[in-house]
């Protein structure tokens, strides 16, 4: 007797809370085993591209906060960059530090996010308590230097908002000298762990082609074995004075996206500390006036500082007519922005390229022929945030 | 190839009448091509082994209304081998089809997708042309330049027929979009002087 059988649709999210987000996943199965994944993407839509497009150059920096909210700052610097580089100014060396310092730590506020949740949606739960300890101090720091905890608005074309507050580079500092303590314990109830090796070696692998052809990169690629770091192959602001390594894993799968995320965080650790080391006091945003504001001493003082301060906060300082693509190395991947201007004080377009968009992309071609439990597994070590997915 | 201008006169010397402009700025290539040209230089600059553009970063659109050709689309790529990124562009009026790139870069499939929903381009030969980031059901393409900022329709749960429903927006105070652009342009002596100073430098 033959029966007929069905292949079963299953619709995973929008709410889920190993989805990471609003993610909709309409999976096809065959008994356990996922045949297709459709994801649905959009839920989080905010349109912060037509937003740009309407705001003036200083009160786009805000949305870019919005996009990866787990690393606010990487986005910024992105756009900063690009802006800067259209501009053509230069920015104070010990602003470039401050920022390569605070991309850093954005860097291990997502991986820890990344590899505790990973964790916990494979079945371990401590590592998220601990983790998450860290990540408030991290939070702390973003908000001595910028006021708040998460949307940060802390870079500006031409350098940072404001300079360090008193005492918070020799706390971080000390945040350096017990951080990789905190480190090697996830590693210890992670790494050799049994459940967690079992979920997560030989899962979601991909082979250094289709890397390449599905347009991965960050750890996605590195997991690969690819060498590719934006940070070393196209340094922007300080990194080429900076000493660090870029961690490439062997296999492809979910376990070695995991150890670089690890390895990742621990080079961070040592960029940080060379950043406050060779930090000097000095200028923290470029003296141009037509683009940074007066001090706030100079407005009670000076007629023209008054009017400036008026002018760049309502009109805003005007970009000469140009075209860039300027791409920074986010914790995620290649976090770029496609810029034009068009001479006013808005921008005419600005596109964001949000590595996550394609990297959950490949979700049919990742998780094809793996068992419904792989799906979460995969989907950790995508390391997806919705806010830059949708945009 | 190690360098940008080596380059430039590859691609201009290999594929001759196939790029109308190239440039270098910002440490990058600009091609400008036409439409119908754009799988033969697509393929060229992935396969061949002294370019390697092996990565397609992005796609997308810039709406330029007052233009006959109105919508330029973009494509970015990126190139590991030689570290070099490449920005290739064509014009293309409103009701023009283009041809999908989703056969040579898989990736391509959300970028153009992407490209559709928010402009409203459409792709030959894409396998799966859906709205991808809008709401089910969504109509308009948001990115257009004559696309409200406020949208047209705003979503509300209705107590009485319990669902939720779309309707026409209503605001309180409209948009309002005020005209910071000052038409002033400095006076004249100081631009002279400042034009002077460039010379000099």
């Amino acid at each position: 007797m033959t029966k007929k059988i069905k292949n079963l649709n299953l619709n995973f999210g929008p709410q889920h809370p190993a989805a990471h987000g609003v993610l909709r996943l309409i999976l096809e199965l065959d008994g356990e085993v996922v045949e297709k994944a459709d994801p649905h993407i959009g839920l989080l839509h905010r349109g912060t591209e037509k937003l740009i497009e309407n705001k003036t150059y200083m009160q786009a920096v805000p949305y870019f906060d919005r996009l990866d909210y787990v690393a606010p700052m990487n986005q910024e610097h992105a756009f900063a960059l690009a802006v800067e580089k259209i501009l053509d100014i230069d920015v104070p060396i010990r602003a470039q530090f401050i920022r390569v310092m605070f991309c850093e730590i954005g860097r291990i506020l997502s991986h820890i996010l990344n590899v505790t949740t990973q964790a916990l949606d494979v079945g371990a739960l401590t590592p998220s308590l601990w983790g998450f300890e860290e990540r408030e101090t991290l939070m702390t720091f973003y908000e001595r230097a910028s006021g708040s905890r998460l949307h940060a608005n802390y870079f500006r074309a031409g350098g940072v908002h404001q300079d360090l507050p008193a005492g918070l580079e020799t706390d971080i500092s000390k945040f350096c000298e017990t951080f990789p303590k905190i480190i090697n314990d996830l590693e210890n109830l992670l790494t050799d762990n049994r459940i967690f090796k079992q979920r997560n070696v030989d899962i979601g692998i991909v082979t250094k082609e289709d890397a390449l052809d599905y347009s991965f990169s960050g750890v996605m690629i590195r997991g690969s074995g690819v060498p590719w770091d934006l940070r070393k192959s196209q340094p922007y602001d300080c990194y080429n004075q900076l000493e660090f390594k870029i961690p490439v894993g062997k296999n492809g799968d979910c376990y070695d996206r995991y150890l670089c995320r690890i390895e990742e965080m621990k080079e961070s650790v040592k960029i940080i500390k060379q950043c406050l080391s060779k930090m000097e006091k000095g200028p923290i945003k470029t003296f141009d006036g037509k683009i940074t504001p007066p001090s706030k001493k100079d407005i009670k003082q000076s007629m023209e500082a008054l009017i400036h301060h008026f002018k760049l906060f309502t009109e805003g300082y005007r970009v000469p007519e140009d075209e860039i693509y300027t791409a920074v190395e986010a914790p995620k991947g290649e976090f770029g922005v496609y810029l034009i201007s068009d001479g006013s004080s808005k921008p005419y377009k600005c596109k964001i390229r949000a590595p996550g968009f394609s990297h959950l992309q490949s979700m049919d071609y990742l998780i094809k022929g793996h068992m419904l439990a792989d799906v979460p597994a995969v989907l950790g070590s995508l390391d997806i945030v919705f806010g830059e997915v949708d945009r | 190839m190690n360098n940008l201008i080596d380059l430039e006169k590859k691609i201009n010397s290999e594929l001759g009448t196939k790029i109308n402009t190239s440039e270098i700025k910002h440490n990058q290539i600009y091609l400008e091509i036409d439409s119908e040209d754009l799988i033969d230089v697509v393929l060229f600059v992935k396969t061949n082994k002294d370019t390697k553009f092996r990565q397609l970063i992005d796609i997308t659109v810039v709406d330029y209304p007052e233009r006959s050709k109105r919508f330029k689309i973009v494509y970015l790529f990126l190139s590991h081998e030689f570290n070099q990124r490449m920005i290739l562009s064509y014009d293309i009026s409103e009701n023009e089809v283009i041809a999908s790139l989703t056969p040579i870069f898989p990736s391509a499939n959300w970028m153009e997708r992407e490209v559709f929903d928010m402009y409203g381009v459409s792709f030959k030969d894409h396998p799966d042309l859906r709205r991808i980031l809008t709401d089910y059901g969504f109509e308009g393409h948001p990115l257009r330049k004559d696309f409200p900022l406020t949208g047209h329709t705003e979503v509300r749960y209705s107590e009485d027929q319990k669902k939720v429903v779309n309707e026409p927006v209503k605001l309180e105070q409209n948009y309002r979009n005020f005209d910071y652009e000052s038409p002033w342009e400095g006076t004249k002596y100081i631009k002279e002087l400042t034009d002077s100073n460039d010379k000099k430098n």
